[in-house]
């Protein structure tokens, strides 16, 4: 019981930073993901007087990943009842040429609106409708949402540091007699130490895995991934093998990080 | 013959900058067994202190075991505690350990080898009449148990020096006579200097022995 009191305080402030970095990856994991969605229906239309270089147009942008003619046949069609042939082909050299401009993936205000300047430069390109207004309203929602949760999750494991410092100071002082007398035997610091080093590892260890059968059993459950899926997102939102090592990574350099501080901060009482 | 302890014009003083050693100059030879006497606060244990680094001087020089203690690096100091032997008043036995493992502690960190650990732990623990409770708490055991660990811990690595804080301060004539057994033992068969911090010096010392007298914070030879 009393070792189970000395881990669970540290367990618990360490599981809350793992929790929160992982809701923050899900949540950039679900944003990157709708960004693609965003751009596989997404594209610019481009209106130019004389049929434009497309290959050259392709490779004036990485953003650009296809340009398409759009066809005004179907409107000449429903023109074609009263206009002779002769008309009709005259029509069709004078009429000005649209593009579909497919994007690699949803850019930025800014990179949206250096594309539309670079494609305005180009050739005989009269206009370039990107649908800006509807675009940025969604863009800037994305923002948002990825700003609160970034702020959440900063401020959640802002105050856990705080109380993992705070619970290692009650471990040091735990600990404080037995360093001292260690140290007055010659013990260099890492070895008067190495029970909260221990202990640290240990504690970030059953963090990582506790935190792993948390959103093991939070990604199995049918619910969340329908509600991602009514979004129109399918997306991975926990890796079992890169997750979990990304977690133990961090809960191990936190614990170890904060136990150094308190090592370094340890005065051999005289 | 070597010195162990050369002290020239050293002062001691703790953060309030009371001196409590003034000015005092001695040196203690290789092998020595000393007593080291004076009334309570005289700075008999400040001095012991100064010996194992605890306290540095604030004047002067001092130098145990060939290491400066007036301006030591940690690494130094480590490498000159790890062949010290010390024993404190208040014991500082670690609690969370059996009796078995804080006789071990300065083989630990000196890094020996298991089996002699514990065969050296095993002897010295015969040597003290406490096989039978190795692997006994710390809190488990009475004062006069706790200081007898105490001492076989002291005397574990085969230091060189020994530093005894009232080492029989407060135990019956049993523990106390024992104490001074095991240090007579390492004085004699170890050649380790022994310093001993003491009001009064026992009748039945079989050693020759040195006394030095701490008043008015000057320290003196006393023939």
């Amino acid at each position: 019981m009393k070792s189970f009191k000395n881990h669970f305080s540290l367990v618990i402030a360490l599981v809350s930073i793992l929790f929160s970095l992982q809701i923050f990856t899900i949540v950039e994991r679900a944003i990157d993901a709708y960004r693609e969605n965003l751009a596989k229906n997404y594209a610019l239309v481009v209106v130019a007087q004389k049929r434009v270089d497309t290959d050259k147009l392709l490779n004036s942008s990485e953003l650009i990943a296809s340009i398409n003619d759009i066809s005004p046949d179907s409107v000449i069609a429903k023109l074609n009842s009263g206009i002779s042939k002769q008309n009709i082909a005259l029509l069709k050299a004078t009429l000005l040429k649209f593009y579909k401009v497919k994007l690699n993936y949803y850019p930025s205000p800014n990179e949206l609106e250096k594309l539309t300047e670079l494609l305005l430069h180009s050739q005989s390109i009269k206009r370039v409708e990107a649908f800006s207004k509807t675009y940025n309203t969604t863009y800037r929602l994305l923002l948002l949402f990825k700003t609160v949760i970034s702020v959440f999750a900063f401020t959640v494991i802002i105050v856990t540091i705080l109380l993992i410092f705070k619970e290692l100071r009650i471990w040091q002082f735990k600990h404080n007699e037995r360093m001292s007398i260690m140290g007055l035997f010659g013990a260099p610091a890492w070895l008067r130490s190495a029970v909260l080093f221990r202990l640290a590892i240990v504690d970030a260890i059953i963090a990582s895995i506790f935190s792993f059968v948390i959103f093991f059993y939070l990604t199995s459950l049918s619910w969340i991934e329908e509600q991602f899926s009514s979004i129109g997102i399918s997306i991975v939102l926990f890796d079992k093998i890169y997750d979990f090592l990304i977690m133990l990574g961090v809960s191990i350099a936190v614990s170890m990080l904060l136990a150094t501080f308190i090592v370094l901060g340890h005065k051999e009482e005289v | 013959m070597d010195k162990v302890i050369i002290a020239e014009n050293l002062s001691l003083a703790y953060s309030n900058n009371e001196t409590i050693i003034n000015k005092a100059n001695f040196s203690i030879d290789s092998g020595d067994f000393v007593f080291i006497t004076g009334a309570s606060g005289s700075g008999k244990s400040t001095l012991l202190k100064s010996l194992y680094g605890a306290l540095k001087p604030i004047e002067g020089s001092l130098v145990v075991g060939g290491v400066e203690l007036r301006e030591v690096s940690n690494s130094k100091l480590n490498f000159l505690r790890k062949h010290l032997g010390i024993v404190f008043q208040d014991y500082k036995l670690v609690k969370e350990w059996t009796i078995e493992k804080n006789i071990m502690l300065p083989l630990i960190i000196n890094g020996y080898e298991r089996t002699v650990m514990q065969n050296q732990t095993d002897s010295l623990l015969k040597h003290v009449k406490l096989r039978h409770q190795a692997g006994k708490y710390p809190l488990e055991l009475s004062g006069g148990e706790q200081q007898r660990v105490a001492m076989a811990r002291a005397l574990a690595h085969n230091p060189i020096l020994i530093l005894a804080d009232e080492p029989t301060g407060n135990l019956d004539d049993y523990s106390s006579q024992l104490i001074w057994n095991l240090l007579e033992g390492a004085n004699e068969q170890l050649k380790a200097t022994i310093i001993v911090v003491t009001h009064h010096i026992p009748e039945t010392m079989k050693v020759s022995y040195k006394h030095y007298h701490i008043e008015f914070g000057d320290i003196r030879e006393v023939i």
